[in-house]
């Protein structure tokens, strides 16, 4: 029997289409927008203006507090301008828009593909590197790892869990990167233990990436402490919790964070970052996207400099097929809908997802028929049937007491709910609700 | 540029409808249904008829015409209402009969109170307990089956074994000596016995069950805990006093514990939705028709015994939440 996390979960098709296309690298693009909020946390301030210089890897932008991050270059160019864009949350805001000027990287990043083993760093210092390198939580949650990887004075870590399980359907990007990149990983998971004083790691895999759980587990005997999990195939098994839950059987308290167990999550993306930050010098400009969907002409997974438009990653998977309805900013089920193909990579875009209006269009809502499978498939042991009908008569208190807070927005109950009812909708309206009421009680 | 769609995730979709839980549903009772067919033949046929057509009759009636709204009667949810209210009736009830059954199914159990999801009881057990009240005679008495497989009102009837064993209780003799004149179990679970059309072979049941597990149209708890409470109950009372009370396996077999069990008990709407709470509901369903069954003036209870839990599911769901993530670990 394979682990798997305790509560709920379903198992949508995988559609892992893209997973035999090895990473490729795009061309630098002629223009790049790169917004200055890429990240949870406060937005970075600009460092530069309009018309300035800049080379490939030059801090851009700074981090304007302890939850927030440096923004580097990742072209070499010019400023051309600092202007609202649209981005992936479909509002216009702040980017620093770059032309293209050849392809001048900045003298210390180390650009040689040989592999270095050895970390010379020590715990404080790797962590500062880190988060001058602007290194986020890559699996799509953006928030910035240095911030991770200092727990709170009275909490300890104990271990630290890699995330490669890639739970969302058709997303590809870190298996592509565990089969191709798979020692960068281990040595940057080497990394973050001594970065967080821990001896053991645990890397969780899901069990349909059985080549990328073999070829790591084969590296991973020359690298101590590091130990590959294998998983049951169960979404939302990439969730923080759920992970944790699912390695190590310890489950994460109603409002806390992972450390209350002992644990730090970070994703196997962001071990290859970390990898190239501290032993490469070289910070976070480009990132694995993969391009996916039933009727591209060629499903692929590109290494791509953020702030890339989306249109020139789809051109390059053979173009915007004519049956698209929805362009989604990561996988299916937490993917955010896009309004627009210009909207530029940013550092948390894991996918680009393009779906035919039969795959995504919603159907007509029907009566509750309590068939409680919103119950069942809840991963946080919610009832989200009640939750939606709290939201919509706005009961806040009682969404309170139900735990409506606990909600990872995994999107199961909506998608399993055979009266079609938009579940997660009004829980969202709900957590908005709710959250507010709980700020301004703690104020 | 195609016009894009941009709404929130999740962007994709199960597939699962209320038209396939529904379906799937009728599906699971088509062994039941052949078995039916083949022990009681023309009256089952018409019975069953009867009551589908009855139940879509009133639904489409009542939402077209009283309520003036979308009909949904394709839905498949009125069928199984229909199907599963003639499982529950003896196959030589005449057509009127049947027709009053579906409307207060219908008209007061199910629309009557907001339609699909929103019915408090099982429809179908409404419609059934409705004409047993009103129908005793009627509706108790039971064609013998095979006998009458060519025959409809006309059918010869006798007693269920469930009422043998109350009646011969009362007049002294022991369960054992009563038990001797039964078919055995063998029989019971192929149906061959005196009883309602849908009750009568616990094989096609069972069978429909796995489908339904299989399809996961319903999980296991309510059937298991209301199987389970019984068998252990009865199971007591046969070990305090083999003479008085019946064998556990003979309480399984009998009625329409099965049916009930497997097919009313789950009823989406009327039953909760943790899983603690489906056990608790199926072991109240158990204990309550056990009650009725040893102590109570009906030879059968498992019909009231659900009707009075439906009334207790808006309580269990209010007071028995699913397991909640991370809850073990906040109490250590």
């Amino acid at each position: 029997m394979l682990k798997t996390f305790s509560i709920g979960g379903i198992h949508p098709a995988e559609n892992k289409i893209s997973a035999a296309s090895a990473i490729e690298a795009l061309p630098v693009p002629a223009m790049v927008s790169v917004p200055i909020s890429q990240h949870i946390g406060a937005p970075s301030e600009p460092l530069v203006k309009k018309g300035d210089a800049v080379k490939v890897g030059q801090v851009i932008a700074k981090s304007s507090g302890f939850v927030s991050t440096n923004i580097h270059s990742p072209v070499s160019g010019v400023v051309d301008k600092i202007d609202d864009v649209l981005d992936a949350s479909g509002y216009k805001r702040k980017a620093l828009v770059i032309k293209t000027e050849g392809d001048d990287w900045d003298e210390s990043i180390d650009r040689s593909p040989n592999l270095v083993r050895n970390i010379s760093l020590s715990s404080e210092e790797i962590i500062k590197k880190i988060g001058e390198a602007g290194i986020v939580g890559l699996g799509g949650a953006t928030f910035p790892a240095h911030v991770k990887l200092s727990p709170p004075p009275g909490k300890k870590c104990d271990i630290l869990i890699i995330n490669g399980v890639e739970c969302e359907p058709y997303l590809t990007s870190d298996h592509r990167l565990m089969l191709e990149k798979g020692e960068e990983i281990l040595v940057g998971t080497t990394i973050l233990m001594k970065a967080l004083k821990v001896d053991k790691a645990v890397i969780g895999i899901e069990n349909n990436k059985k080549d990328a759980i073999e070829h790591l587990k084969n590296l991973a005997t020359a690298y101590d402490g590091i130990s590959i999990q294998p998983l049951k195939v169960q979404y939302p098994q990439g969730g923080e919790k759920q992970l944790i839950d699912a390695c190590i059987k310890r489950q994460v308290p109603s409002g806390k964070l992972p450390i209350e167990v002992g644990a730090v999550v970070q994703n196997v993306g962001t071990a290859f970052a970390v990898y190239e930050a501290v032993q490469k010098n070289k910070p976070l400009f480009e990132r694995v996207v993969t391009v996916t969907g039933v009727s591209l002409k060629k499903p692929s997974n590109f290494l791509v400099r953020i702030g890339t438009p989306i249109a020139t990653l789809i051109e390059a998977a053979g173009g915007l097929p004519d049956d698209t309805a929805k362009i989604v900013g990561g996988g299916p089920m937490m993917g955010k809908a896009l309004s627009s193909a210009e909207v530029p990579v940013t550092k948390g875009s894991s996918g680009i997802l393009l779906l035919p209006a039969e795959k995504t269009s919603r159907k007509p809502v029907e009566n509750c028929i309590r068939c409680s499978k919103c119950v069942s498939v809840c991963p946080m042991g919610l009832s989200p049937y009640l939750l939606m009908s709290l939201a919509q008569k706005a009961i806040w208190d009682r969404a309170e007491e139900e735990k409506i807070m606990d909600c990872i927005e995994c999107g199961s109950c909506s998608f399993t709910c055979p009266s079609s009812r938009p579940l997660l909708d009004y829980i969202r309206l709900g957590k908005a609700k709710v959250g507010q009421i709980m700020r301004t009680r703690t104020k | 540029m195609n016009r894009l769609i941009v709404s929130p995730s999740p962007h994709i979709h199960s597939g699962d409808s209320v038209k396939k839980s529904m379906y799937g549903v009728i599906i699971a009772l088509m062994p039941a249904l052949a078995a039916s067919l083949w022990y009681f033949g023309l009256g089952a046929l018409i019975v069953t008829l009867t009551a589908i057509a009855a139940c879509m009759f009133f639904e489409f009636v009542i939402q077209k015409y009283l309520l003036k709204t979308t009909t949904s009667i394709t839905d498949g949810s009125a069928a199984v209402t229909g199907l599963l209210l003639a499982f529950n009736l003896p196959s030589n009830l005449p057509i009127g009969i049947i027709i009053v059954g579906a409307a207060v199914a219908i008209g007061i159990g199910k629309m009557s109170f907001g339609g699909l999801g929103k019915n408090p009881f099982n429809p179908a057990l409404v419609g059934r307990v409705f004409l047993l009240i009103s129908f005793p005679v009627q509706m108790t008495s039971w064609p013998l089956p095979i006998v009458s497989a060519s025959s409809y009102l006309d059918a010869s009837t006798g007693a269920t074994p469930l009422s043998m064993l109350r009646e011969g209780l009362a007049m002294g003799k022991t369960a054992p000596e009563i038990m001797s004149q039964f078919p055995s179990y063998i029989d019971f679970l192929v149906g061959n016995r005196g009883g309602s059309a849908g009750e009568m072979a616990g094989i096609a049941l069972v069978l429909g069950l796995a489908f339904m597990l299989y399809r996961k149209i319903i999980t296991w708890h309510i059937p298991v805990a209301v199987l389970g409470s019984i068998y252990i109950f009865t199971g007591i009372l046969n070990l305090s006093n083999p003479l008085e009370f019946a064998p556990p396996i003979f309480h399984l077999l009998t009625g329409g514990v099965l049916l009930g069990a497997i097919y009313m008990a789950t009823d989406y709407a009327s039953s909760p939705m943790s899983k603690n709470g489906m056990l608790l509901y199926g072991v109240g369903i158990g204990v309550i028709t056990v009650l009725i069954r040893v102590y109570g003036a009906y030879p059968e209870g498992i019909s009231f015994a659900i009707l009075i839990m439906n009334a207790f599911t808006p309580l269990i769901d209010k007071y028995i939440k699913p397991k909640r993530f991370g809850e073990q670990v906040a109490k250590q």
